[in-house]
């Protein structure tokens, strides 16, 4: 470092030296987070190449998945990830939706500290015990409780048509709508706390009530943030591992009936990677991953920006 | 118009009532798998669980020392690669990142706290334990790394942002470099919130199991070796969840409860370490 200014007192030269140290120690951490990101997307293409090189796009649609034969098609795991998360979205938007305006609009002061806590406990509780809890309480309680109710009822679809497995599509889709809930309730209650108070003023003073404010003057102001919220908790369905993988019934078929035993990319993943022995198991593994990773960046992308956009838009954080 | 006044008002009392509604039964699984945690898992907890290794399958007895230790030792190297990085980006984000890699930096560390964990492990699988030709702690305290890292700096970019820009001026009026200011005095201010952004990186990433099952792996036996295969609470109720034998998940309720009473102490701590004064935004 040599010293452009000769009679500035040393500490000065040193500081300015200092600075630049630092400076290139925090750029260089901070370059760490978008080159993982890059290194995470090359090793998994390069895992995937021999089984895109091999099936090419036919991985995506065809549903023979043979170790032995060596032939893979991925299609059972991609719908199973997809329709888990649906019906996951399906039970847990109302609930978590309804859970933020509560919390937002209509509960008394004291309560809504302890609830917003008590539902972000639910984020904290590890996968594999939801897992566990799937396994020893909830199948039992479907099968007791819930699915002869929904046999009897909607029967006669072909969703909850069959005999229920214990195991199943249902069971995966109702332990992550739990597990997503927390996601969606709290970036919808951000959004929503984004929005102008007087907003809910004018409707009120125009007459409305108390649901009528919430109804027509807030939420139509952050409907595009509601829409990241779910989308994010979207995400966060689609790539859970280890709750699903112990409750889904990995079975390598494609089934409608949400009784059934189904499959996920996660889970197949998560029970084949280790035990995978040829190389293009691996690859086809590798390549599930691949498409889960595309797949999940583009829907927190799209998610983030949403949110971004309906928080930057009121000034707020 | 009376008519329709009230059923207006009908209306939000019946919407207001359903939104309670969600609301309680948002936190009913809540208190349904605590008490089964505790219900169940209480009764497996004795002093054996803690000082002794699983017992061959089938057989009764055993504990999870062995996971406790390998879960202390993975979650413990995870803070020593993944807090520098992580706090180091989110001093660099707050501090000198107002510009488009700043934004790409942060844009990205928020789709990687949405990245699968499970991917993360292939990917630490083919960086690592395949080169090496083994399994490893290591490998699995990398993978947990990748997930501290971005949820770290994107809270100390946060908390960094609340510190007042008038001690950032004072301290540089006083003739303190850029460097010492960052450090001395903003850094130092946010402490407590970057702690507990720390606290609940960490408390989220020990009860992580999908990136540890084809990197740490997993060892029935007391290890402490990092670069060997090594167990986890989390991998140890993995495996006994979904063993065939009774005993194994009478230990498994043991083990979760001990990870979620591990996981939420982690969540306390975090909440008593926020109470500072510039928490209030």
């Amino acid at each position: 470092m040599t010293d452009p200014t000769p009679d500035a007192p040393r500490t000065t030269s040193r500081s300015v030296g200092g600075d630049l140290v630092f400076r290139a120690t925090v750029t260089a951490a901070a370059a760490i987070v978008p080159l993982l990101m890059a290194a995470l997307f090359i090793q998994l293409a390069l895992g995937a190449w021999p089984t895109i090189k091999e099936f090419g796009l036919r991985f995506l649609y065809t549903s023979t998945w043979d170790p032995v034969a060596e032939i893979y098609g991925a299609a059972p795991m991609i719908l199973g990830t997809l329709v888990s998360s649906i019906v996951a979205l399906l039970i847990a938007i109302p609930l978590s939706l309804g859970v933020a305006i509560f919390l937002t609009e209509f509960a008394p002061q004291r309560l809504r500290g302890p609830i917003a806590t008590m539902v972000e406990l639910l984020a904290a509780i590890p996968s594999v015990v939801y897992g566990l809890w799937g396994i020893f309480v909830l199948i039992p309680v479907l099968r007791t409780l819930v699915v002869p109710v929904l046999s009897a009822v909607l029967g006669w679809t072909p969703f909850f048509s069959g005999n229920f497995q214990g195991n199943s599509m249902l069971a995966a889709g109702i332990i992550l709508s739990i597990m997503i809930l927390p996601y969606i309730s709290s970036v919808a209650r951000e959004v929503i706390r984004a929005v102008p108070d007087s907003q809910r003023e004018a409707a009120l003073a125009l007459g409305a009530t108390r649901w009528e404010a919430v109804w027509s003057a807030v939420l139509p102001y952050c409907s595009g943030g509601i829409l990241g919220a779910i989308v994010l908790g979207l995400g966060r369905a689609l790539g859970e591992t280890m709750a699903v993988t112990m409750v889904i019934g990995n079975r390598h078929d494609i089934g409608v009936s949400l009784l059934e035993p189904g499959y996920s990319m996660a889970a197949a993943i998560a029970n084949e990677f280790a035990e995978a022995a040829s190389t293009l198991h691996l690859s086809a593994l590798a390549e599930i991953g691949l498409v889960l990773f595309v797949i999940t960046v583009l829907v927190n992308s799209f998610a983030r920006l949403l949110v971004w956009r309906v928080t930057r838009k009121f000034g707020a954080t | 118009m009376a008519v329709n006044n009230s059923r207006r008002r009908l209306v939000s009392n019946l919407m207001t009532g359903a939104t309670l509604v969600a609301a309680l039964l948002a936190v009913i699984p809540l208190f349904a798998i605590l008490v089964h945690l505790i219900y169940k898992g209480a009764s497996s907890i004795d002093l054996q669980f803690f000082i002794k290794n699983p017992a061959a399958p089938g057989a009764l007895g055993g504990g999870v020392a062995n996971a406790i230790m390998g879960s202390a030792i993975i979650v413990g190297a995870t803070a020593g690669i993944a807090l520098p990085i992580g706090v180091g980006a989110g001093v660099y984000l707050n501090e000198y990142g107002k510009g488009r890699f700043g934004w790409m930096v942060g844009f990205v560390a928020d789709v990687m706290n949405g990245t699968p964990s499970i991917i993360v492990g292939v990917f630490v699988w083919t960086l690592l334990v395949r080169p090496m030709g083994h399994f490893s702690a290591l490998a699995g305290s990398v993978a947990l790394s990748i997930l501290v890292i971005p949820m770290v700096t994107r809270t100390t970019e946060d908390m960094l942002a609340l510190v007042p820009n008038s001690l950032r001026e004072a301290a540089l009026a006083l003739g303190y470099s850029r460097a010492r200011t960052s450090l001395t005095i903003v850094v130092r201010t946010a402490w407590p919130g970057i702690t507990t952004g720390i606290l609940v990186a960490i408390a989220r990433v020990t009860g992580e199991t999908a990136p540890l099952l084809f990197t740490a792996l997993g060892n029935l036996n007391f290890k402490t070796d990092i670069m060997q295969p090594m167990q986890t609470l989390s991998l140890q109720v993995y495996v006994y969840a979904t063993g065939p034998f009774p005993e194994w998940h009478r230990l498994a309720w043991g083990a979760a409860l001990v990870l979620v009473m591990l996981v939420f102490v982690f969540g306390l701590v975090a909440r008593f370490a926020t109470k500072t004064k510039y928490h209030a935004r």
